[in-house]
């Protein structure tokens, strides 16, 4: 059955990285739902979170060819790990004198905020999973939404340990999911 | 010492023991051809034609387990290459394409003879780089070659602009690659091994199919002994043919589309296969829902991305075949398998798929069968791709390392004569035979030129039979016998070769096959002989596509003796 998964990954920061994932996303016939990028904290390397639709032996082995690019040093399927996702909209919707009062308050009960007002709208930034965003979403729509800019979701797993220790991939990587078998 | 980037290029080349570079220069590469001749130790082998470049470099990479390197300048020079990368890409052989790049401040301008290479390539490479300063250069080549070499072998392809080739820089070759990305698993995990072990050793109808892997990885001997010691009848796939000696009496062949009809109804029969170094290609397994149905499968590969990708795989070991191999075979008892190999010694003697049919006519697996008979199967058989290849794979016996060397992923026609200038100049030492297809061999045909000026001792036989005679079986056996466009009106190959300055001789009857075969063997140089052999044969034994492997069909006239339907199939009293 096919599902969303998020997949992070630890990338070197080169020239064309990005654009080797995606070409192998188009080739394998998947489609990115949502790719966030930036520095990691580590010099030199980027971590991504990816999310894409498709059955767990699908996004398996998207995994696996992913981690076969020279670049990516290390991808994980957290999908069914406990983690953290959160993902930032900025939302610009139409409002007057008459309903500004009524966009805070819900903008309130989001916990969001307000970064811009002009005369016909407000720009809100809100944070929060996907669900968040998309019930805030389906209230503000009423109002008449403007522009909608999304970052996609970023991702992280829970608790102490950080997957750029476990960086030595795949021998790792290997005879664990080997020994799950 | 300060150098150019040209000189930088040339001796990491050297530092990596590069012997040949086959390459067409042009503008972008000018300053690196011109370093050249300071490099004696560089041989430089003019092809006629970029892909024939490709191509000879990944069959010298075949051939001798080192990397192939080709040269080619920027644009028209770069994208001529891409066939042969992407036919070396899909049969993992070892290959640095090195091209030209417009300067740098005219990339991203459409410059003359700019193109995006790097971009081109992306997918066919396992990587590549664009060089964006001289001092980075030497650590690329170094990387570059440790990264085609090691792990599952790939073409890796380096982009040097012209003014990088001129930018001076420090030399330094490095000692050390540092890829964090890049870590291929070497040794088998043991419990994976143990279960494998406990497999075979508990199976009562195993079989190993060999793959090109075992080739790769040198584990010829550790192959013999896992067959031997339990007693596991070994088949192959194309690539994999050579891996294991034809004559040995655990040897069932080819399977596949075109495979022996015994090692596949074996496939279909088998309790237990044991994949070496092998990926479960569709021409392989036929139709895959159906592929080996009641067999477990032991899949070994060194590349994790193979492990599940086609088939259900019950223990997967991701490794070096020949670690892998090794640390198995401490684990098997030896066992005796008298009536699994009785059965399929049954099969063989009921299918004798390599059986070539009595006939006055001149026929192409005479032609081959010939060609063993008179190298005693000590050449290295290089083909084309279509029924010469497939007849030059059923026919010919391989019982020497390494002795087929022939396009599988890609099926590239045009692949065998460049391929073979690379094998012959890699081992020069050995009779290379060049088998190909009259439609095949002319799509490459200019590079009789470089075999006449480096005066390359391959032996062509064309197998001429006025046909893309693989599609024409097709438009036969699937199209309702409407040939559509493959009829090829051939120029007259001997003239053509004379015209090269190569000897030559056309064969047309069965009683001049032997005597003109001794005649290429006895003159020292290059020299082909056109065959012209009987234009309506087909391959057979057959697998039709969208087929199991156990509904493979014979030649008509063994088709009496055929199965047709696995339900026919002894599978239930063994
Ligand atoms: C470059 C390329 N173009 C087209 C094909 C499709 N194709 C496969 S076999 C074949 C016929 C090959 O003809 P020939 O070389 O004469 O070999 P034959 O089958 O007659 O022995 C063709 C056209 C291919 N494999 N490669
Ligand atoms: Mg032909």
């Amino acid at each position: 059955m096919a599902t969303k998964h998020t997949l992070v990954a630890l990338v070197e920061n080169k020239p064309g990285v990005l654009n080797r994932m995606a070409s192998l996303f188009r080739r394998r016939g998947f489609n990115i739902e949502s790719i966030a990028v930036g520095h990691s904290e580590l010099p030199h390397l980027s971590r991504m979170t990816i999310v894409v639709d498709g059955t767990t032996a699908m996004v398996e082995q998207v995994r696996k060819q992913l981690d076969k690019v020279i670049d990516v040093v290390k991808v994980s399927d957290i999908t069914g790990d406990n983690i953290v996702a959160r993902e930032l909209a900025l939302i610009k919707v139409k409002a007057n004198s008459a309903t500004r009062s009524e966009i805070i308050q819900i903008v309130d009960i989001f916990r969001a905020n307000i970064v811009d007002v002009a005369s016909g709208s407000v720009t809100i930034e809100v944070t929060g999973d996907e669900d968040k965003i998309n019930s805030l979403l389906s209230l503000l729509r009423g109002f008449g939404i403007r522009e909608i800019v999304r970052t996609g979701r970023v991702a992280m797993v829970r608790g102490g340990s950080s997957p750029s220790r476990m960086e030595k991939k795949s021998s790792n990587t290997h005879a664990k999911r080997q020994k799950d078998k | 010492m300060k150098m150019t980037g040209a000189q930088i290029l040339c001796e990491s080349l050297v530092r990596e023991g590069v012997e040949v570079i086959f390459g067409i220069l042009g503008g972008a590469v000018l300053p690196l051809y011109d370093a050249l001749p300071n490099y004696p130790q560089l041989r430089h082998i003019l092809v006629r034609h970029e892909q024939g470049a490709a191509h000879a470099a990944d069959g010298y990479a075949r051939a001798t387990g080192r990397v192939g390197v080709c040269m080619a300048t920027s644009g028209p020079g770069a994208t001529n290459l891409v066939t042969g990368i992407a036919n070396a890409y899909l049969d993992s052989s070892p290959i640095i394409a090195i091209t030209g790049q417009v300067a740098r401040p005219f990339i991203g301008k459409d410059a003359f003879q700019e193109i995006d290479i790097t971009g081109i390539t992306l997918p066919v490479t396992k990587h590549n780089y664009l060089v964006h300063s001289a001092d980075s250069l030497a650590g690329i080549v170094k990387e570059a070659f440790y990264l085609a070499r090691t792990g599952r072998p790939g073409p890796v392809l380096i982009d040097v602009p012209r003014d990088v080739q001129i930018e001076q820089a420090e030399f330094h070759y490095p000692t050390k690659v540092d890829l964090p990305g890049y870590k291929p698993t070497l040794q088998g995990h043991p419990e994976q091994i143990k279960k494998a072990a406990n497999l075979i050793n508990e199976a009562h109808r195993s079989l190993i199919i060999a793959g090109r892997g075992i080739i790769i990885s040198g584990a010829y001997d550790e192959l013999k002994q896992l067959a031997e010691t339990a007693q596991i009848p070994v088949v192959s796939t194309l690539l994999g043919i050579s891996s294991f000696p034809e004559s040995h009496a655990l040897s069932y062949g080819m399977i596949g589309m075109h495979g022996m009809a015994y090692a596949n109804l074996a496939v279909d029969a088998a309790d237990l296969i044991i994949a070496v170094g092998m990926r479960f290609d569709d021409r392989a397994t036929a139709k895959v829902s159906a592929f080996a149905p009641h067999a477990h499968i032991i899949h070994i590969d060194i590349d994790p991305a193979e492990i599940g990708k086609n088939v259900r795989v019950d223990v997967p070991i991701v490794g070096d075949v020949k670690a892998v191999l090794n640390a198995l075979n401490k684990l098997l008892v030896s066992t005796e398998r008298v009536d699994w190999v009785q059965q399929l010694d049954d099969w063989r003697k009921e299918h004798p798929s390599t059986e070539i049919r009595d006939s006055d006519g001149l026929l192409p697996q005479y032609v081959v069968r010939q060609i063993y008979e008179a190298t005693k199967g000590e050449a290295i058989i290089v083909t084309g791709v279509g029924q010469n290849q497939m007849w030059a794979a059923q026919h010919y016996w391989y019982n020497k390392p390494n002795s087929l060397i022939s396009s599988g992923g890609l099926g590239t026609m045009g692949f065998g004569l460049p391929a073979s200038i690379g094998v012959k100049v890699g081992c020069p030492d050995s009779i290379v035979w060049c088998i190909d297809g009259d439609g095949s061999f002319q799509m490459t045909i200019q590079e009789l030129a470089t075999i006449a000026q480096e005066q390359v001792a391959v032996k062509v036989a064309i197998i001429n039979n006025g046909y893309l005679g693989m599609v024409r079986q097709w438009q036969e056996l699937f199209y309702g016998k409407r040939y559509v466009a493959t009829a090829l009106s051939c120029p007259d190959f001997v003239k053509i070769a004379e015209g090269y300055r190569i000897p030559g001789l056309r064969v047309k009857h069965k009683r001049e096959v032997t005597s003109a075969i001794e005649r290429a063997m006895e003159h020292q140089g290059p020299f082909i002989i056109d065959f012209k052999v009987e234009p309506e044969e087909n391959v057979y034994p057959m697998v039709p596509p969208g087929a199991a492997l156990a509904e493979v069909v014979e030649a008509p006239e063994k088709r009496k003796k055929a199965i047709s339907d696995s339900a026919k199939l002894p599978v239930s009293n063994i």
